[in-house]
This record gives C-alpha cells, structure tokens and sequence, in this order.
C-alpha cells in the first residue's frame, strides 16, 4: 500500500484533512443515530 | 487551469478527504425540506412552490453532469471543484438576498439554477481522479465520495433545524441561514480545491494495476456503445426501486402496519427514516468496496436479483411481520447506495480511465429519470388502490411486484453487458502500428 510509504511529512496533513472531513460526518452520523433509535422506542 | 499534478511523495489518501469536502457539502441538496415550511410561511408559498429551488437544483445536477463532463476531464479536478465550490456558494448567497428582499424567484435562480450547476460538476469531479489514484480499489474510493453524498444530508438537516431555531423562521432568519450556509460550504469545500491532485505517472501506487490498463473509449463513442446503455437501463432500475421506497418510507411503514396490533407511530416512522438512510450510507462504502473483491457484474446481480427477492418478501409477508419489513427495506436500501457508487468503477472497468468521469456525467441521466419514475409508481398506485377501497399492506402490493419487474429488467440488462468491441477503443500507437491486429479481436 502507498500509504505505508507516504513521507512522514505528510501524515499531519492527511489527519488534519480526515479530521476536517470526519468530525461533520461523525456530527450527522450520531444525529443520525439519536432519531433512528425512536423506531424501538418511539 | 491546467490539471494540478502531484508532487512527489504526495499520498493517494489525501484525495478521498477531497472529494468528501465536496460531496459532503453538495449532499445538503437533500436536506432541502428543513427549508420549506419557513419559506412557505415567510413568503406565503404553496408546497409546491418551495419545492421547486430543489427539483431545479436537481434537474441542473443532471444536466451540468451530462454536459459538463467533458469539461471536468478537460480542465482537471481542481478546476471541477473550484466551478463547484462557487456556484454552490454563490447559489446560497443569491438565495441569502432573494430571502431579505423577499424575492423567492430569486431563491429560484440562486439554490436552483445556479447552486443545481455546483451539484452536478461537484458530483462528478472527483470520480475520475479517484480511480486514477486507486486502480487497485476503484469501488472503494468512488464509493468514500458518492456516501459523502448521503452523509451531506445527514449533516446539513439538523444543522440547518438548529440555525433556522436560532435566527428565527421568518424571513430575514432564512436570510441569515442561507448567508452563513453560503460562507460555510465555500470554506469547507476550499479544502477539496487545494489538496486535490491528478497523480504524475501512469503508475501511481506500487506495483498494481495501471491507470491506463485495459481499453480506454471516449465519452462521444462510449455513448454509442450498448454497454452503455445497458448500465443506464441498470442504474435506472436500481434507482427506481430504490426511490420507491426512499421516497415514501414514513407512510409507507404506517400504512402497513396500520391494521395490526403493532401499529408505527409518527416518530417511529421517522426514526425507520433515518434508519433506511444510515443503510443508504453503508450500502455505498460497504457494497461498492465489495465490488473491488467480486467483480461488477456480480455485485449488480446482487442488488437486482437480491433486490427483487426482497421485494417478493416484503409482498408475500404483507403486515405479519414488522422486522421481516424492516430488514428488507435495508437491504434495498444498502442496494441502492451501492448501486449509485458501484457505477463509477463498472464503467472504467468498461470504457477505461480517458474519459470515465465524463461517461459517468452522461450516465447520471438515468438517476433524473428514476427520481421522476420511482415515486409516480408507488404515489400513484397507493392513490389509486386507496380510491379502489383498499388499506394497510394491500395498498403497495402492486407497487411491490411492480418494482420487482424493474428489477428483473435491470438484471437482464447487467447479464448483457459484454466487454466494448475494440472499434469504440481510442487508437494507441500500438494499435494504428497494426489495425489488422485490432480489428481482428474479437468483440
């Protein structure tokens, strides 16, 4: 796999741009969550 | 602008998050209705009509794909994304303006028309990028972007809820949530406009597959080729059968069980909603980088003929099982979203990387027609049962077995796809040093 040879200099670039990316999805993911558990409680 | 190549040492794992900054923020198209009752009440407007910025941005997204295409091959992915990012932004902020003036046709023109023309090179920007970085995992990478497309909505529904409770529903709130959208979505999309690269060689990644491994055809011949039309005939029936009950998913599950003593409540259907919509997500990551594993052609048998057999299940079991119901629709619905994602590397597996973002633009075409197909068959048949005097699970019966035929016709079609006969190849200098040779290949 590239990634395993990407320059170290890189890899504080590529978590900043998944962290950028991740943490909105992990924000509409866990809202996501909170409504879907209403069809066994609601 | 010419294509921004990538420096050496720069890592492929660096465009998904690219290509995710887009299509995450493009998804928020289907987080539209959040919109809607402020707008009607606002601006005195019918259902109907605070409709109509999103079935224009829709239509735009369709046409901008199938048009632009050939463009966004042209110009790069930067460029791509660039005309993404200031349309779609732009459209917000024409829609901030429409909204202080109280001038919804401008809202109209700005989310519709102008935004529509950043949801469709948005969407396609990345694709043939990705592919060119992931040779090896086609499916995988195109399917990180198209869930982005899924995960937009989820991020931008209660997003935008908590804005418009925030600055208020009234007109000049709208005005300020669409301001504020506007200036958000440039600065995150400007992420995807930076990082973003073409790779430098032919082989990007260690020792697998070439970018230019196989035949490659242009998007003006791939449009003449049956396989292309045959994958239309496959995305449009999976789409189809996908929309029909996406679409009505919150009555649908109320109808069905409404003659039973487990009868759905409103919060309960909204939260079988949200559920259909994580498999949606799922189904694109999941069953798109099963694809790389499989091959095309099977993981489409799965979604058409497992597809249909779900169908059958939820037709045949009628109201006497609510998980039986449940676990079907999220199978279909992690078929559509694979559907959806799966395309892109089905068509490079066909047509080659040359122009396969363009080809994937013209093929999109058929998601415009199963969005009109897939809820006039299941809103008309349910309206028309209803008036017949029929309740409950009988009401969809029809629509079932209807879907269920979609299908069948979309795994006909995916059985007939045969690899492209080698006079739609562009000409290699191998190839025009011997045409006999070529022309002898068999088809």
């Amino acid at each position: 796999m590239s990634s395993d040879s990407s320059p170290p200099s890189r890899r504080g670039l590529i978590a900043f741009a998944w962290v950028w990316v991740g943490v909105p999805l992990a924000y509409g993911l866990y809202e996501l969550v909170q409504k879907a558990t209403q069809l066994f409680t609601g | 602008m010419s294509p921004p190549v990538a420096p050496p040492g720069w890592s492929r794992w660096l465009v998904p998050p690219a290509a995710l900054s887009v299509h995450l923020s493009i998804g928020q198209a289907y987080a539209w209705s959040v919109f809607k009752p402020p707008l009607e009440s606002a601006l005195g407007l019918s259902g109907t009509q605070s409709a109509l910025p999103f079935q224009l941005g829709i239509v735009m997204l369709g046409l901008s794909a199938a048009f632009g295409g050939t463009l966004v091959e042209r110009n790069g992915p930067r460029w791509a994304m660039t005309v993404a990012l200031i349309c779609f932004s732009s459209g917000f902020l024409l829609s901030a303006l429409g909204a202080a003036t109280e001038q919804y046709w401008l809202i109209v023109l700005g989310y519709g028309f102008v935004g529509g023309i950043g949801l469709g090179i948005g969407y396609i920007s990345p694709v043939s990028t990705l592919i060119k970085w992931f040779p090896d995992r086609p499916g995988m990478a195109t399917g990180i972007a198209i869930m982005g497309f899924g995960g937009g909505a989820l991020i931008a529904s209660p997003w935008s809820a908590q804005m418009l409770e925030s600055f208020g529903a009234d007109s000049s709130g709208i005005a300020l949530a669409f301001l504020v959208h506007g200036l958000s979505y440039a600065v995150f999309m400007l992420l995807g406009v930076l990082l973003v690269r073409v790779p430098r060689t032919e082989k990007p990644v260690g020792d697998g597959p070439s970018v230019f491994d196989g035949p490659q055809v242009s998007a003006r011949n791939a449009v003449r080729t049956p396989q292309f039309w045959c994958l239309w005939i496959v995305l449009c029936m999976n789409v189809t059968a996908g929309i029909g009950i996406l679409e009505k998913a919150a009555p649908m599950i109320t109808d069905f069980f409404a003659n039973t003593s487990t009868t759905v409540s409103a919060s309960a259907a909204a939260g079988f909603v949200a559920l259909l919509s994580a498999a949606n997500m799922a189904g694109r990551i999941g069953w798109s980088s099963t694809s790389d594993l499989i091959g095309r052609k099977n993981v489409y048998r799965l979604y058409l003929g497992v597809g249909a057999l779900m169908y059958g299940l939820i037709a045949l079991a009628g109201d006497s099982s609510k998980p039986l119901f449940i676990l079907c629709a999220l199978v279909i619905l992690s078929f559509y979203g694979g559907g959806f994602a799966t395309i892109p590397a089905y068509l490079k597996d066909l047509f080659g990387t040359y122009q396969v973002g363009a080809i994937h633009g013209r093929l999109l075409t058929a998601w415009s027609t199963a969005g009109v197909l897939g809820p006039l068959i299941v809103n008309w048949i349910a309206d028309r049962q209803e008036e017949a005097g029929k309740d409950g699970s009988s009401l969809y019966t029809m629509s079932l077995f209807i879907m269920i035929g979609l299908l069948a016709v979309g795994f006909v079609a995916n059985e007939l796809v045969r690899p492209v006969h080698p006079r739609h190849h562009i000409p290699t200098p191998e190839s025009k040093e011997a045409p006999d040779v070529q022309r002898q290949q068999p088809a």
